[in-house]
């Protein structure tokens, strides 16, 4: 067993846990022997603070029993179960093996329904209202920490429901998203901008090409410089590039913020967006329904069942 | 009068004051918090008022504030007078009340600020973990060589329960916290991983076993006899569970990580030894209540004694149901929600506030040389802290078993029924009467505060004169 660095450790386990318990035995053994009857239930030799006395009473005999039944369960457990060191117990019994046999059953059980659905076109599977919703409900599981219980997503976490994709929204792509992960990279511009005025310009810029009020020479000024170092990703008329991840900035969707402020903070100093890989964790079937799921929400079958 | 023939009552009225003042400030935030899990909005959007950082300005003021000072107060009361000597310095006695003030101080600044080791029970940055060590080990040396200096044969058992505390949490403290410091308010554990988690919860639970239980069992053993004018009910019994006690409850922190990278054997010994656990604490329980033979009567008739009792009752009742929730499968429903903190303030408002306001009661008149001001005020008490109590736990019983079912709620097609989110907003109403449990409850404490402040309003300080040791009889 990998706790123990040598085999010393094993009986610095076995031994104190052993002797405890003995200890615990002798210990009610040797203060249940009787008491003369003389004494039975008088005061004890000593006062203190002029009053406090001890009586001579023996164990209630019903606590005793419940001392001794404890006793004999934990040695029986130590037996049975691993405790004493690297004793494995004689019912071999792990934590890991008990997770491994609950997960081979639930797989029995369920495992041929999400073959069913991984054998399907995601599409067809999205159509199906059973399947959306086990994906829903596994959505709400794995999904609703970032992206929020109705897919609404929240402050640098995309909304799944607004047809915005920043890598794409058909079908394979949303699996691989799920799958593989993503792990969006927009650098820190600050310096390259040359300071705070670069950066407001551009900001200026940007807001325009969706259509929102700006000041139109910081825009201008902008556009020079969005022109010569944001078009590699966001392209030269700002509709990104899903390829690379690259937000289009022209649809009013702010993943950090629309403010004045987190455009510059974001353009300042970049944004890093991470979304975790989930093929060891969740498998290729289940990320399968969830890609359903997450794409049906785009098409608007999501809300149909309700 | 010579300093050496008399109590030195003046520590023991300082920590006496402050566990009522520490224990009003620490059960308010706890009523705050209590509000902001059911109404989110009580956060005000304000770092240093939301819930993350209260919560362990909560549990560090009752626990060591409330707690610690209603201990360091009895201790030291209880130790002279039973061993019929004043503490052996004065002056360390005092540094360990000024010590004590301000560590609480610091806890109560820098926790809302948000400094913390992360660590549950032991926040507390390196520098204040430093003034712990001293100031603790300022108070063992007073309490033992106070034991050492005594004028009787015998050590009395409340001293053994003082002194296993005392000697304990010393340890526990100084091993938990542990730590490579990087800045003056920043350091990292000097474990890593599990076995962080391991010393953490050797820590945390003994905060229970040794902090919460072995020192309330000493006021017990001084308070309740006293209070009821008996004997204690078995010299042998005291014996037993005292011994069996502080050996069992060491081993029983795994019982906070089953189900977790922590080692199958580790988890094992855990749980086994938290349920040998289970007839050393009804030890103390037996010993406590069968002291009241032969004076049931006066339970009608004396809050006071109300008061104790029904303390050692929530211990009783605690101290089984902690054995129980350590067995692997009642853990398994039990684990992360909260019934655990039902469970934790059925022990810390039934057991630990109880015990300790009863033995103010007892204790402050008596320093103050005045007779307690109103009899009916602690029965008013007794009622809303007993009321507050039920409500909570109640709340949190239920609470807690949803959540363990509704987390485990399973569709015929393999996925879960609820959301998290779900089983939250499910909470909601329990929060509520949670938070009215606590509500009430701190009513109580300040109707306590309000009674006490009418007992030694211009009082002047009592003298205690030491009487001689009594003569074996």
């Amino acid at each position: 067993m990998a706790d123990f660095t040598s085999g010393f450790w094993n009986f610095y386990i076995i031994i104190p846990t052993v002797l405890g318990i003995v200890a615990c035995f002798l210990l009610i053994r040797w203060l249940s022997t009787d008491i003369h009857p003389d004494q039975e239930g008088k005061e004890m030799d000593h006062v203190w603070d002029e009053d406090l006395v001890e009586l001579n009473n023996p164990l209630p005999r019903w606590w005793l029993n419940m001392f001794y039944l404890t006793l004999f369960f934990g040695i029986g457990y130590l037996l049975l179960y691993p405790g004493l060191g690297t004793f494995k117990g004689l019912l071999g019994w792990t934590s890991i093996g008990q997770y491994q046999r609950e997960v081979d059953v639930a797989d029995a059980k369920f495992g041929p329904l999400f073959k069913k659905y991984a054998e399907m076109d995601i599409v067809a599977v999205a159509a199906d209202p059973a399947a959306r919703h086990m994906g829903e409900r596994m959505f709400v599981s794995y999904c609703a920490q970032c992206h929020g219980s109705d897919a609404r997503g929240a402050r640098g976490f995309p909304n799944l429901r607004d047809n915005d994709w920043l890598y794409g929204g058909d079908p394979q792509t949303i699996l691989q998203t799920i799958l593989e992960g993503r792990n969006g990279v927009m650098p820190a511009w600050e310096a390259a901008l040359g300071g705070e005025t670069g950066v407001s310009d551009v900001a200026e810029y940007v807001f325009t090409l969706s259509g929102r009020k700006a000041d139109e020479a910081a825009a201008l000024r902008g556009k020079e410089k969005f022109d010569a170092m944001c078009v590699a990703c966001h392209g030269a008329d700002g509709k990104g590039n899903q390829m690379l991840g690259a937000p289009n900035l022209t649809d009013n969707v702010w993943l950090y913020g629309s403010s004045k402020k987190s455009v510059m903070e974001t353009i300042a100093r970049g944004r890093n967006g991470n979304m975790p890989p989930h093929r060891d964790f969740l498998g290729e079937e289940k990320a399968h329904l969830l890609a359903a799921y997450v794409y049906s929400l785009s098409t608007g079958q999501a809300d149909e069942q309700e | 009068m010579n300093d050496q023939q008399t109590y030195n009552y003046t520590v023991v009225r300082q920590f006496a004051i402050m566990t009522i003042v520490w224990g009003i400030v620490g059960m308010s935030v706890g009523v705050l918090i209590a509000a902001q899990l059911a109404w989110p909005v009580l956060n005000f959007d304000i770092p240093w008022l939301s819930f993350g950082r209260l919560r362990p300005l909560h549990t560090n003021a009752v626990i060591f504030a409330f707690g610690g000072s209603a201990l360091f107060a009895t201790s030291y009361y209880v130790v002279q007078r039973t061993c019929h000597v004043r503490l052996i310095s004065d002056k360390l006695a005092a540094f360990t009340f000024w010590g004590w003030q301000l560590i609480i101080l610091s806890a109560a600044i820098t926790l809302p600020l948000g400094i913390t080791s992360s660590k549950e029970y032991a926040e507390l940055e390196w520098p204040i973990d430093i003034l712990i060590a001293v100031v603790w080990v300022s108070y063992a040396i007073v309490f033992f060589g106070t034991i050492v200096k005594r004028r009787v044969p015998h050590i009395y058992v409340a001293n053994w329960f003082y002194g296993a505390f005392i000697i304990t949490i010393a340890i526990l403290h100084i091993i938990n916290s542990a730590a490579v410091p990087v800045t003056l308010f920043k350091s990292y554990s000097a474990y890593a991983g599990v076995q962080d988690a391991m010393v953490q919860w050797w820590y945390g639970h003994n905060a229970v076993g040794f902090f919460l239980t072995a020192g309330f069992l000493g006021m017990m053993y001084y308070f309740v006899p006293k209070q009821a004018g008996r004997p204690v009910y078995s010299y042998r019994l005291s014996v037993v569970h005292f011994w069996a006690l502080i050996f069992t409850y060491i081993w029983a922190g795994p019982h906070h990580l089953h189900y977790t990278a922590l080692p199958d054997w580790t988890q094992s010994l855990g749980m086994v030894m938290s349920l040998i656990l289970l007839a050393p604490s009804w030890g103390g329980m037996i010993n406590g209540i069968m002291t009241l033979s032969g004076a049931w009567e006066k339970l009608r008739t004396d809050p006071v004694l109300r008061l104790l009792i029904v303390s050692i009752s929530f211990y009783g009742m605690s101290t089984f149901e902690g054995p129980m929730m350590s067995i692997k499968t009642v853990n398994a429903l039990s684990h992360y929600t909260d019934w655990t903190i039902g469970h934790v303030h059925s022990g810390a408002l039934g057991w630990v506030a109880l015990v300790s306001m009863g033995s103010l009661y007892y204790l402050i008149p008596r320093l103050f040389n005045r007779e307690l001001y109103s009899l009916k005020l602690v029965e008013v008490h007794f009622w809303t802290a007993t009321i507050g109590i039920v409500l909570y736990i109640a709340s949190m019983w239920v609470a807690g078993i949803m959540q363990g079912l509704m987390w485990r709620a399973s569709n015929p097609d393999g996925t879960l029924t609820y959301s998290f989110v779900e089983s939250v907003q499910a909470m909601h109403p329990y929060y509520i009467v949670r938070f009215l449990g606590g509500a009430i409850f701190l009513f109580g404490a300040l109707v306590m505060a309000w009674n006490i402040w009418k007992t030694i309003a211009g009082a002047k300080p009592a003298v205690g004169t030491i009487p001689a040791p009594a003569a074996a009889h």
